[in-house]
């Protein structure tokens, strides 16, 4: 870090000393370098990238719940069937034409997950460990099967979700992405840049949440409830203000992922999904952002890379199908065993250790220089 | 003096990559839309289909793919269509639509798929229908009866039905109830979609005084059906219309024999196959009903039938399907059903259009053909296809039959009819088609 802010200069130093900017810099970056990968990818790859944001927006939050702020939740993808329905549902209202009406639609999806994070968050707060886990559970059964409850939800062949014509899309960001892309904006491309934008938007809002006195005393009620207590912090606010932090994240991935199957149904939001959320999270590093981002790459990659793998190996489609889980379930493990924190959790650790040998290295050279 | 040159080294670096990311686009002028013939080589035309080949609906429709496989490459042997062989790729979709909508995505984009072909089910083709029709792509002869693929070409207009759809057929059971069952209480056991609606809708036309208990089930729910059959039992209903899959068949009489509910049945055709759904009750009992038992428990079942199947083997189209079985299956080992008859039936209907399309093939051409042609297609359908620019539904018909030791005995002539107030008429005449000597559509 010191080396990377000596090399960026004066120019930089006034910039990285505050996290929001610092946050909002390396997001822009993050944003350009997507738009500009997702520009010259098939229309298949921008699929994969679509849902590689919204799992990366839902894990984001829910790696700040758990990871920071020490609440286990099997439930979020019950928090992102509550998203995705609202969004559809505003969406079947307005027709889902235009921009604004996905804007609307996506700030719905988070203000109802954010009611929602609320009812749920209160108990929750009053539990610990694997008590959480269980009553977030319920939800993750439980809600669901209330579209077939309730006929307006659609029952269980789902609400079909209507999503903008690249040509209705306002012309300004038609001109924009052709400028940029040399490839005419569809609704591929359109849902990749859009999920992208608001992973990048959601991303400096987590982190910079995380940076500040909200995120320390999360830490603080993570590390020892009692001593935090002490210190004046109100327990169950901070970890209800949590669950609704991490709530909306799920409600804007919700909001996403609908836009982007065209389908919400129960069939979408098992309790696998839950637990696959979970898993991006450990895979990646618990309480790290961009650990949220790789689990979420994982995620949206390697099940068809798995199938590829195994249709070229002469599989059937059935059989190709049926070793997806398995590939994934040993690369769970692997990175269990072999970096127990988690890839970046790993990664960070390994240069942290190469550093301070480097540094004990040069201190060395030094002190020997001296001596000679 | 050293911060004046870092300065200006940053300043290169950010004018660098923003003319290196402007570089990258191209500026205003823009290139027209080009024709879509995606899928189609000189050699090959690729298709696709997403089907249940895992989970509680494969058993019977995960069949239904290696009948089209047989059947194409009967086709492809001798020489293909028009030079060219069809290749098809098929999917998993464990009947979840929010699987179908992935599979069918990555069907579009990564394998780049001309048509879909025979995509199965009522909440499962819904999910993609409006992708389908949006991205121009010909959706055709969908394996489902619903009334939403055909109905209305202007909303849909790249999606065919195929089978009788369930309105109709809905409208031919209720008319045979109510002219030969005047006084039987009715009960409806519907799947909780569209496919239940549309059959209630058309028996609705004809015994909205008759029914008397209305019982819905979700797919993938609840498999007891105790509760449903008691409530049959409660209110006197003595004759249940089912309109459900083959797997709901089987649930329904295991839970009618557990309440001592005793009734006359008529499944419509979709959950009616009586090898398939005794071998169900032998699975799903653990064998407390044996399979050949469970067969003999159909016995008397009344249901609907708009194809030839296995338990008339000297039909000339069951002789070709047998033939092309025996000789093109890949796994030799197994048997012809009638699952694999309908497999081989639609894909019949596809070498037909793709003979009648001729040699220039687009996704545009091969709707237009269906439109312009499909009415006039002879082929193993009992009734005439209805297809036109103004309807895109399959078979117009189909007859009444009563399962006797697992085969079936025609109770009614072919009844032809459409949606709506249409009459239903009698109408043998697409019955006595017979194909052609090489098996192959000219």
């Amino acid at each position: 870090m010191e080396r990377l802010r000596s090399i960026l200069g004066p120019l930089a130093r006034p910039i990285t000393s505050v996290p929001l900017a610092r946050h909002l810099v390396v997001a822009l970056i993050a944003f350009v370098v997507a738009m500009a990968v997702i520009g010259a990818s098939s229309q298949y790859l921008q699929t994969r990238y679509a849902e590689m944001a919204y799992f990366a927006i839902a894990a984001g939050g829910l790696t700040l719940l758990t990871g920071l702020s020490g609440q286990l939740s099997l439930g979020h993808g019950a928090l992102m069937a509550v998203g995705a329905y609202a969004a559809t549902l505003v969406l079947d209202r307005t027709g889902g034409e235009t921009l604004a009406d996905v804007f609307v639609a996506l700030l719905v999806a988070i203000a109802v997950c954010a009611l929602v994070g609320v009812v749920v968050g209160v108990p929750a707060a009053r539990l610990h460990g694997p008590y959480i886990a269980g009553a977030t559970l319920t939800l993750a059964v439980a809600v669901p099967r209330l579209a077939n409850q309730w006929h307006v939800l659609g029952g269980e062949q789902g609400l079909q979700v209507p999503v903008p014509r690249a040509a209705e899309l306002p012309a300004w960001i038609q001109d924009l992405v052709w400028f940029f892309t040399a490839v005419e904006i569809d609704q591929y491309s359109f849902l990749a840049y859009l999920g992208w934008l608001l992973l990048a938007l959601t991303f400096v809002a987590l982190a910079n949440l995380s940076r500040s006195r909200v995120g320390r005393r999360w830490r603080a009620v993570r590390d020892d409830d009692v001593s935090a207590e002490l210190a004046g912090i109100h327990l169950g606010r901070a970890r209800v203000v949590a669950f609704t932090v991490s709530a909306m994240a799920a409600g804007l991935a919700g909001g996403l992922m609908a836009m982007n199957v065209r389908l919400t149904a129960p069939g979408a939001f098992t309790i696998t999904l839950s637990l696959t959320l979970l898993a991006a999270v450990v895979l990646g590093g618990l309480g790290s952002l961009p650990g949220a981002l790789i689990g979420a790459g994982v995620l949206a990659f390697l099940p068809h890379f798995a199938t590829d793998l195994g249709e070229s190996a002469g599989l059937s489609a059935t059989q190709a199908a049926e070793v997806t889980p398995v590939v994934y379930g040993l690369v769970l493990m692997l990175v269990i065993l072999l970096a127990p924190a988690g890839i970046v959790g790993s990664l960070r650790s390994l240069v942290s250790r190469a550093s301070r040998t480097s540094s004990l290295a040069s201190a060395l050279g030094s002190t020997k220089e001296k001596t000679t | 003096m050293r911060n004046t040159a870092r300065r200006a080294v940053q300043v290169v670096c950010v004018l660098t990559t923003a003319s290196l990311l402007a570089a990258c686009g191209a500026g205003k002028e823009r290139p027209s839309e080009d024709g879509s013939a995606v899928g189609v080589t000189d050699t090959t035309i690729k298709i696709g289909a997403h089907f249940p080949l895992t989970g509680p609906a494969a058993p019977g429709y995960s069949e239904i793919p290696s009948g089209h496989e047989a059947f194409y490459e009967y086709v492809n042997d001798a020489g293909g269509v028009h030079g060219r062989d069809i290749e098809m790729v098929v999917k998993d979709d464990a009947y979840n639509p929010t699987n179908t909508s992935a599979v069918t995505n990555d069907m579009i984009l990564q394998d780049e798929i001309f048509a879909m072909v025979s995509g199965l089910g009522t909440p499962t083709h819904r999910a993609v229908v409006q992708r389908l029709n949006d991205d121009g792509i010909p959706d055709l002869f969908v394996s489902s009866g619903s009334l939403q693929w055909g109905d209305d070409p202007g909303k849909s207009p790249m999606t065919f039905g195929w089978q009788t759809d369930y309105e109709i057929e809905g409208k031919i059971i209720g008319q045979y109830v109510k002219e030969n069952m005047p006084d039987a209480k009715v009960g409806l056991f519907l799947q909780d979609d569209d496919f239940g609606e549309d059959g209630e809708k058309g028996t609705r036309e004809f015994l909205d005084s008759q029914i008397v208990d209305v019982q819905k089930y979700t797919p993938g729910g609840s498999t007891d059906f105790s509760p449903q059959m008691s409530s049959f039992k409660s209110k006197g209903v003595d004759l249940v219309i089912g309109f459900n899959t083959p797997s709901y068949t089987a649930l329904s009489q295991i839970a009618a024999q557990g309440v001592g509910f005793k009734s006359k049945w008529f499944y419509s055709n979709v959950g009616s196959d009586p090898a398939l759904v005794g071998g169900l009750l032998a699975s799903m009992t653990k064998g407390k009903i044996p399979a050949e038992q469970g067969v003999k428990l159909m016995d008397g079942m009344m249901t609907t039938e708009y194809l030839s199947g296995v338990d008339a083997p000297d039909d000339e189209w069951v002789k070709l399907w047998q033939k092309v079985w025996d000789n093109y299956s890949k796994k030799g080992s197994e048997k012809l059903t009638n699952y694999r008859i309908y497999g081989m039936a639609q894909a019949y209907t596809l070498v037909q259009a793709l003979q009648a399309n001729g040699k220039d093939l687009t996704r545009e051409s091969i709707v237009k053909t269906i439109e312009e042609e499909g009415s006039s297609f002879e082929g193993p359908g009992l009734a005439p296809f209805r297809f036109s620019a103004d309807s895109h539904l399959g078979i117009s018909g189909m007859s009444v039959v009563e399962i006797k030791n697992g085969a079936s005995e025609p109770l009614t002539p072919v009844l032809v009819t459409d949606i709506g107030d249409a009459p239903i008429e009698e109408d043998d005449s697409a019955a006595s088609d017979a194909p052609p000597s090489s098996g192959i559509p000219e």
